[in-house]
């Protein structure tokens, strides 16, 4: 082989030519332009809520936020919603996604078109869907234990029919983000030595598949808890009131404070990502 | 730790149209090395999957110490197994990697830590149990990975190409630990491999696959030498085919030589006889029969391409030899006496190319 190309292989020693500085100057305008169409709305809504016409700069959006009727539960509603949707969506897909991997990979186109369906139902079309099937069963159900069932989803301190609808919103940003994750290991490999090593296959999953996909089980995390903090369709055509819906309601009354529960709504998200990014990555060290 | 032993009963498996197992039939001795060796394809890989429990066979059974073990789980199985890929868990140290078979087990942490430092030692990397396996080279992986399969003491250890990853030197270096470290431990090895090299230099035993069959089984010798059949002839080291004639009951005539024939006779007179590269002898002659063609340097060996009345074989010679042929030469060339294996004659037989392996 070596005899065959001696004079053709390349210089990989070569000193890589500087990049020119027009590239450079883009790289800049690129990233100003970017600045400014996303900093601009968020200093402008910023300033509108700290400014008062009359006394000049004050807080007292941001604390009546705390003080509103409906905050705390609506807050708390729609962080157990995320973080039951989260639960039950990777429990669902990540068992899956393995076994069409391991054992019947032609599935895998199946899984891929059903797990991305969600994203071409308009959530719209989805809600009647949910809001006739619930109007349908009491009606039908009624003499059925199935009657409790539909009653108890319905519950509005914790309405477990929006966790279903969520997860499966959140498919298809899983089973990306999933994906992904475990085609960037050799899970065959890893299941096998694994096996091999007396391994049951829960203990699998859970001390060699999941501790290799922390970076993709953290987005996919992320993606449902964005996912299911923002929503508001679904929700308030249903009749509940997480935080989204308690959002828009809340704004009619008072403009400075809707302004200033979106940027707490906004930097609450961001605070709840970096804590799971880090959860998410920053393990490792710790052994 | 003694090894056991392990039989193929009549293994079958079939994926889709293909048949990567027909019918293979093969015991293997305890404490015993055997290398499956074939081509791509010839189904020695799934043959040590159906002993790992990775595949179940469509028919046929797998037996270690005449226990039938072909629906046994592949994590109730006795048996340790190096990946061809680099199998360790990435999150895992060196030393967690060889632990883990025995966190599974709940093997007291202090105990298992002694045992996979041990193991480490074992293995030539006695300060290494700290490293993550992005911190190890590829033959330190594979030796962590070796150590990993030892640390449940398993009767049999199953090797799927674990040194084709590595570069030539790491993998004469491993393979020569590999077959110590197997030695003395007394442990039944199934190792698949598809170079003949490899499989010669360590193996008690070589069985030879070809189409879910074995083709031949004896020691690297016995099928070096005596090939049973012209696949494995062909497959194991590299041979000429020289035009012959076979004359009386048991000689052929080859090269103005008569040699005795071992082995089946084909019906017909005009036959193939193949010969080995370095039982071809050659000496310089300016009036000799064979035109040297070619030749390759090998270091310790030179590979002449020599042409007789339009027939072209090859020959090795010692490499200090070298530089008394040149292309053009003319040589003269004989055959060491000792018996021949004869094929059907082929047309098409032309010996491959000099630069080749």
């Amino acid at each position: 082989m070596a005899a065959l190309t001696p004079a053709v292989l390349p210089d990989v020693d070569a000193p890589r030519p500087a990049r020119p500085r027009r590239v450079r100057v883009w790289r800049g305008v690129v990233l100003a332009v970017a600045a400014l169409y996303f900093v601009v709305p968020l200093l402008a809504s910023f300033v509108f809520t700290v400014n008062d016409p009359v006394r000049g700069f004050t807080l007292d959006a941001y604390l009546e936020i705390f003080g509103a009727e409906g905050f705390v539960p609506s807050l708390l509603l729609s962080l157990g919603l995320a973080a039951a949707t989260i639960v039950v969506v990777l429990a669902l897909t990540l068992p899956a996604m393995l076994a069409v991997r391991l054992s019947a990979p032609k599935l895998r186109p199946v899984m891929e078109v059903l797990c991305t369906l969600p994203l071409v139902v308009p959530p719209i079309t989805f809600v009647a869907g949910i809001g006739t099937v619930l109007r349908w069963g009491p009606d039908h159900l009624a003499t059925t234990p199935f009657y409790q069932t539909v009653i108890a989803i319905q519950n509005p301190a914790f309405p477990v029919v929006l966790v279903i609808a969520y997860v499966v919103l959140a498919l298809p940003f899983v089973y990306r983000a999933l994906d992904a994750g475990l085609g960037a290991m050799d899970v065959r490999t890893l299941v096998e030595a694994a096996r091999n090593c007396g391994a049951s296959w829960p203990h699998v999953l859970l001390r060699v598949i999941v501790p290799n996909l922390k970076s993709g089980l953290a987005s996919a995390s992320f993606l449902t808890l964005a996912l299911v903090l923002g929503e508001y369709t679904v929700a308030r055509l249903l009749g509940f009131q997480p935080f989204s819906v308690w959002i828009v309601t809340i704004s009619g009354a008072n403009a400075a404070m809707s302004v200033a529960v979106s940027i707490f709504s906004l930097l609450l998200t961001w605070l709840l990502l970096l804590v799971l990014s880090t959860a998410g990555t920053n393990r490792r060290s710790r052994s | 730790m003694n090894g056991a032993r392990v039989e193929f009963r009549g293994l079958r498996r079939t994926f889709g149209a293909t048949t990567a197992l027909d019918g293979l039939d093969l015991t293997v001795a305890p404490g015993e090395l055997i290398a499956l060796l074939g081509p791509s394809g010839c189904g020695k890989t799934t043959a040590l999957r159906c002993v790992a429990g990775f595949e179940t066979p469509d028919q046929g059974a797998v037996l270690v110490d005449g226990d039938d073990i072909t629906h046994v789980p592949a994590n109730r199985r006795d048996a340790g197994m190096v990946f061809q890929s680099y199998s360790l868990f990435p999150n895992l140290d060196a030393r967690d990697n060889v632990a883990f078979g025995m966190r599974v087990r709940k093997v007291p942490a202090a105990e298992r830590h002694a045992r996979a430092s041990e193991l480490l030692e074992l293995v030539g990397l006695p300060v290494h149990g700290d490293r993550y396996p992005h911190q190890m080279s590829g033959g330190q992986q594979q030796r962590v990975a070796l150590a990993r399969a030892l640390a449940l003491e398993p009767r049999v250890l199953l090797l799927d190409e674990p040194l084709s990853a590595l570069d030539a030197k790491v993998r004469v270096t491993l393979r020569e630990e590999i077959r110590r470290l197997q030695q003395s431990l007394g442990i039944t090895t199934i190792f698949v491999t598809h170079d003949q090299e490899e499989a010669l230099s360590v193996a008690d035993r070589v069985a030879v696959l070809k189409d879910g069959r074995l083709e031949q089984s004896g020691t690297p010798a016995e099928v070096y030498d005596s090939p049973a059949t012209p696949f494995v002839a062909e497959f194991v080291g590299t041979m000429n085919h020289l035009p012959g004639r076979l004359s009386g009951s048991a000689e052929v005539e080859v090269l103005g030589q008569r040699l005795p024939v071992q082995g089946a006779l084909p019906g017909t007179t005009d036959v193939d006889v193949l010969v080995r590269p370095e039982t071809v002898l050659v000496s310089p002659s300016p009036d000799g029969a064979a035109l040297v063609v070619s030749s390759s340097f090998r270091g310790a060996s030179v590979r002449l391409r020599l042409r007789v009345e339009g027939t072209e074989f090859l020959a090795d010679l010692p490499g200090h030899d070298a530089t008394r042929y040149a292309p053009g030469d003319r040589a003269a060339v004989r055959l060491v006496e000792r018996p021949v294996l004869v094929a059907a004659s082929s047309t098409v037989a032309a010996p491959e190319a000099v630069a080749a392996e």
